[in-house]
């Protein structure tokens, strides 16, 4: 499909991304302009055709002549700015995020369904995490398998939002929300009822493709066996923009 | 409605009962409710009543009560205790006296508080009683026309009293929160009138730049600016927000002004709208606060149907509409983005910015949110101009700051200093020190955002910008004072505890990592940790300061930077193996 056309009164700015000139239009986040020109940029919440969300601070980068740190998938681009998304600081940070999330509930790759196709494994391996220095939580959460086609496993959920977002702004379902606070938060369906009882659910299955990790799964996969396909996401939400 | 007119009515409602020389008024904020200010309140009243009947001819004494206050048509609080009260000249020889319920006078670690002073005096100027019980009210209402009763006498000019400038507390402690005529008396929308009739916005904006007045809500950002920046911005609606929903432990500065003074909230909120362009207002108070809530649902009934709230408020084209919004006592839901989505409606989770409210709000629209206290300040600096509150304070922080004394602090309450003033006249002098003989250890400030100061450093002169370099901030006022007994790990786990409960759950390092900063810091407290644990502890300090969203995860870890920063021999002495 080709890129929907600039509109007028977006200006086009020049800026520079670890020393790259690029150029992009202003109204562009700076997590854009790295996927258009290959910069690798790790990121779990953010997904190309759903609203920003900016909570796996994954994404975070340097831009000069500011003190803190920004969300590359939250931010918009500026006239000259010069970011850096690959700083020393940055990896460090990065690694102990990834290691927290590991930390936080029982991932444990060789028994998960999206062995080898999980977004959150394959962050740790290019973020360089080789062992997690923080104690596991041990929190012990249900399942919900009451669904006839999927399943749900907060134990291996990372609260990042997607299959929320997607059934809401995509589906147009709103199945999906989050319950309760801090490291207790719990993706919920419908007023936190079995899935399999949600009266919303189209069992359209986007939540399943776009989720990261192995907590949204076909029933019936086992080890390794969930693969996922997220292609329809860009598509889907260009089509609901033009209309 | 002109500001000759409005003086009018203030003179009027001051001469109200010319009768009446005298008012024993009772605290009835939360606080001294709590100790027993009701039934102080009602025994004060019987005992007008108990006074013998008036001789042919006499006068009756008035009661204006906490009862009655609604009573009137109009509205508001007088009401003749026909009847009811006796004539209070017997007892006072000369002298008619009413009971009034008044709002916070500060110390509230001695209340229940009554205060006897002449009609409309000020704190300074009463005869104050701490400590008092029903019993005393005879006693109390005797002392109108002779000495003060002196086993329950607290003198005013103690340098509790002495040393503060009440400029955001005039009014507390003086006049009764539920009446509108209370406010006005004491030249209350005054300053509203004044900028509606005889400034126009830009005029009052200049006001507040000059005035170098500070956002008191933690964060310090310069209100003029904030204000000249959501009036530039395009957009038909826009809206003015105030926060109230304090929620650090050990804060009750903003629950003290809207239980003592609703009207100056209002007010400062309507003088921001009209100087930015807003039509519509939401408070949103914790629910916690049922008293600041009803008192402030009375000031917005009363403003409203006295014409300064509403529709073309003082007979101009101005209108501006304040709705209360009750917060369910989510600590995050003070975060200025939390709070619109819950005002939306939507689960209360901070979001990027920018875009800033100022840009991006309610709704997407334009909106200016400041703190309770920051909006207190308005009316006087419209009054009395900028110039006159940048006289007050120091170089970067000007006017007066209410901070709220609690911990191992002799006199525990509300006060209110000029910015500036030595940590050391705060807690020693003020406060009173520490007591049961013990030393003084370290002051924490604000609250779980915050640090902790220890001795060494009392000397500092309490500003925003000197509290920086000690590695802590002015947060909203709470100041958390511990003596030679606390035990510094365990005030740090504390905080985390409470961020790790309050933690919205939205981000990754602040969700799991205040999670495992307080499993650290509870290892380190029962001798468990090595040094490696501390290392750790440090590193996890950092990146959850650098990448967590919101102020939330930002601060967490700033107690625990702090009091490692001055006692860290008390971590590593509990270390159990190096
Ligand atoms: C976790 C968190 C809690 C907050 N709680 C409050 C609060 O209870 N009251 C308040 O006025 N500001 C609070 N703030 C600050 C607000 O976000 C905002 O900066 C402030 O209301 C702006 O008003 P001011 O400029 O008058 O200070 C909080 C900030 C954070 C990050
Ligand atoms: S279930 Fe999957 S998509 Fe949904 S929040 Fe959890 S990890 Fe993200
Ligand atoms: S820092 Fe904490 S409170 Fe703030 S958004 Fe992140 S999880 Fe929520
Ligand atoms: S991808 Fe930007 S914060 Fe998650």
């Amino acid at each position: 499909m080709p890129p929907p056309p600039t509109p007028a009164n977006v200006r086009v700015v020049t800026l520079t991304i670890d020393g790259q000139d690029l150029s992009a239009r202003a109204d562009e986040t700076i997590i854009e302009v790295c996927r258009e020109n290959q910069i690798p940029i790790p990121s779990l919440c953010y997904l190309d055709g759903l609203s920003i969300w900016g909570a796996c601070r994954l994404c975070l980068v340097e831009i000069a002549g500011q003190g803190r740190l920004f969300a590359a998938c939250a931010t918009q681009v500026a006239e000259g700015m010069q970011v850096l998304t690959n700083t020393e600081r940055l990896r460090r940070y990065r690694r102990t995020i990834v290691e927290l999330l590991f930390a936080e509930r029982s991932h444990i790759c060789s028994v998960c369904v999206s062995n080898g196709h999980c977004e959150l494994q394959h962050l740790a391996q290019t973020c360089g995490v080789d062992h997690v220095r923080v104690p596991y939580r041990q929190a012990r959460y249900q399942m919900d398998s009451s669904h006839e086609l999927f399943r749900l496993d907060h134990n291996r959920c990372i609260l990042c939002t997607r299959c929320v977002r997607v059934c809401d702004e995509i589906e147009g379902a709103h199945t999906w929300d989050l319950m309760g606070r801090g490291s207790d938060c719990l993706v919920i369906t419908d007023l936190a009822q079995p899935w399999g009882d949600s009266e919303t659910c189209t069992g359209c299955g986007k939540c399943v493709q776009v989720c990261p990790t192995g907590a949204l799964v076909k029933q019936g996969t086992s080890a390794g066996e969930m693969v996922k396909d997220q292609h329809f996401l860009p598509i889907l939400a260009r089509r609901r923009q033009a209309r | 409605m002109n500001l000759d007119d409005l003086a009018d009515k203030a003179e009027e409602y001051r001469n109200q009962d010319p009768d009446i020389t005298h008012e024993a008024r009772v605290c009835m904020a939360a606080s001294c409710q709590s100790s027993g200010a009701p039934e102080v309140m009602a025994a004060l009243h019987r005992a007008l009543t108990a006074i013998p009947p008036p001789a042919p001819g006499e006068r009756q004494g008035d009661v204006e009560g906490d009862a009655e206050r609604d009573g009137d048509s109009e509205g508001d609080g007088t009401m003749a205790g026909a009847g009811l009260a006796g004539p209070a000249d017997r007892v006072t020889r000369g002298h008619r006296c009413k009971v009034k319920g008044v709002g916070c006078m500060g110390l509230c670690s001695a209340g229940p508080l009554v205060a006897v002073a002449e009609k409309g005096a000020e704190l300074m100027a009463s005869t104050l009683y701490r400590e008092v019980r029903p019993e005393d009210a005879p006693a109390i209402l005797a002392s109108v026309a002779g000495p003060p009763v002196a086993r329950l006498h607290c003198p005013t000019d103690q340098p509790f009293f002495a040393r503060q400038q009440r400029i955001v507390l005039e009014n507390a402690g003086v006049i009764d929160p539920d009446s509108f005529k209370g406010y006005v008396a004491v030249g209350g929308y005054a300053p509203l009138v004044q900028a509606l009739t005889e400034m126009t916005p830009a005029e009052v904006l200049r006001e507040i730049t000059l005035s170098g007045l500070r956002g008191r809500g933690g964060g310090g950002y310069p209100t003029g600016l904030k204000w000249s920046t959501v009036a530039k911005m395009p957009g038909e609606r826009k809206f003015v927000i105030c926060n109230a929903d304090e929620g650090d432990p050990g804060a009750f500065m903003d629950r003290a002004v809207l239980e003592s003074d609703p009207h100056r909230v209002l007010e400062g909120m309507a003088i921001a709208a009209y100087a930015i362009g807003a039509a519509k207002g939401y408070v949103y108070v914790r629910a916690e606060y049922p008293l600041a809530v009803e008192r402030l649902t009375t000031a917005i009934r009363k403003a409203k149907r006295a014409g300064f709230l509403g529709g073309k408020i003082a007979e101009t084209p101005f209108s501006f509409e304040v709705e209360i919004r009750l917060g369910a006592g989510a600590f995050v839901c003070g975060e200025e983005t939390a709070l619109m989505a819950s005002i939306e409606g939507n689960r209360g989770q901070p979001r990027p910015r920018p875009p800033y409210p100022a840009e991006s709000g309610l709704w997407g629209c334009p909106t200016l949110i400041n703190n309770v206290e920051t909006f207190a300040n308005i009316a006087p600096i419209v009054r009395h101009g900028g110039a006159w509150f940048a006289g007050i304070g120091t170089e970067k922080s000007k006017g007066t700051k209410v901070f709220a004394l609690a911990g191992t602090i002799e006199n525990t309450g509300l006060i209110e200093v000029p910015m500036g003033t030595r940590l050391r006249d705060i807690i020693t002098a003020i406060g009173g020190g520490i007591p049961g003989g013990r030393a003084f250890k370290a002051v924490q400030t604000g609250g779980p955002s915050g640090g902790c100061i220890p001795a060494e450093h009392l000397d500092i002169p309490v500003d925003y910008d000197g509290l920086k370099t000690l590695g802590t901030i002015m947060g909203s006022g709470g100041m958390i004072v511990m003596d030679e007994t606390a035990d510094m790990v365990d005030v740090a786990r504390y905080f985390m505890e409470f961020c790790m409960s309050e933690s919205c759950g939205k981000c990754v390092p602040c969700r799991a990592g205040t999670q495992q900063l307080h499993a650290l810091l509870d290892k380190i407290a029962k001798g468990e940790a090595r040094h490696q644990d501390l290392a750790l502890l440090e590193e996890l300090c950092e990146v959850v300061q650098a990448t967590s969203l919101c102020g939330l995860g930002q601060t967490a870890p700033n107690p625990v930077l702090s009091t490692l920063r001055f006692f860290r021999d008390e971590y590593e002495a509990k270390l159990c193996a190096p």
